[in-house]
């Protein structure tokens, strides 16, 4: 076994020296996601009404749609690192990592579905 | 494998355990994760993706959380926030504990209390601002 002798380093079973790098990943994106969400709700709570014109029009500015990019982007890295985590402790063996892929799946198909709409919302502005 | 379960006694239910605060904290830091994980990613997606269709998508999406539904609409909207608060007060707390500090009985137990009253009030707060602020 790769138990960090020199044989075990030669035959690649060493550690992978990768860790810390979920924990860092998890802790950098908490990080923004405090910011960002902050954000978000002051924006939200200030927001002038909540039709749909009002929101066209506050979504369509720079200044919402890009950090709500953002938003998506730091959010859903944050919880699909988080939701492995809670997989990883209570499901084991082919549960497992159907339960990996699905969450790949379902963190990727959702967040390209927020991206292209937060776009299409900043390019087209209130429609007629 | 083993085709009998052997007569040992059980580990401690869940139900003959004290829950200590720090306890309650923990798994609800996970909780919330993973409710606002789920239920809402998909909201947010699902009002992102109808305010980009068109007016007569974000009309069907509001009438759920509106008019008849509104009480729907606050539970979903109120547990959402108190489930923000909460995960976000909890995780700031975590990083306290990440660079080593907070880990004295007393502090630790103090913050787990403080992330409860954090997440209570900010949601009472954001709740009246929106409601009553304008």
């Amino acid at each position: 076994m790769g138990n960090g002798t020199n044989l075990g380093r030669v035959r690649g079973l060493g550690s992978a020296n990768e860790g810390a790098h979920h924990w860092w990943q998890q802790r950098v994106t908490a990080a923004a996601n405090l910011f960002l969400m902050l954000w978000f709700l002051l924006a939200i709570a200030q927001a002038p009404g909540y039709d749909f014109d009002s929101i066209r029009l506050w979504l369509s500015s720079a200044w919402v749609a890009i950090p709500l990019l953002l938003l998506i982007a730091s959010v859903f890295y944050h919880f699909r690192l988080g939701l492995q985590v809670v997989i990883e402790d209570y499901q084991h063996g082919e549960n497992r990592v159907a339960l990996m892929l699905l969450l790949n799946f379902f963190t990727v198909a959702a967040a390209g579905v927020a991206i292209f709409s937060i776009l299409k919302i900043a390019f087209t502005g209130v429609p007629k | 494998m083993a085709s009998k379960a052997p007569n040992r006694p059980l580990s401690p239910h869940l139900m003959h355990v004290r829950w200590p605060i720090n306890m309650m904290v923990s798994i609800i830091h996970r909780a919330t994760g993973s409710g606002m994980a789920t239920v809402g990613t998909a909201l947010l997606v699902w009002w992102l993706a109808a305010l980009a269709a068109g007016k007569e998508s974000y009309a069907y999406f509001m009438s759920w959380f509106t008019g008849d539904w509104a009480p729907l609409g606050y539970v979903i909207g109120v547990g959402l926030t108190l489930s923000l608060f909460q995960h976000m007060a909890s995780g700031v707390r975590h990083f306290v504990m990440d660079v080593g500090a907070n880990y004295e009985l007393k502090g630790n137990r103090t913050t787990a209390w403080l992330t409860f009253a954090f997440s209570l009030t900010a949601t009472v707060l954001f709740w009246a601002y929106v409601t009553m602020g304008k």
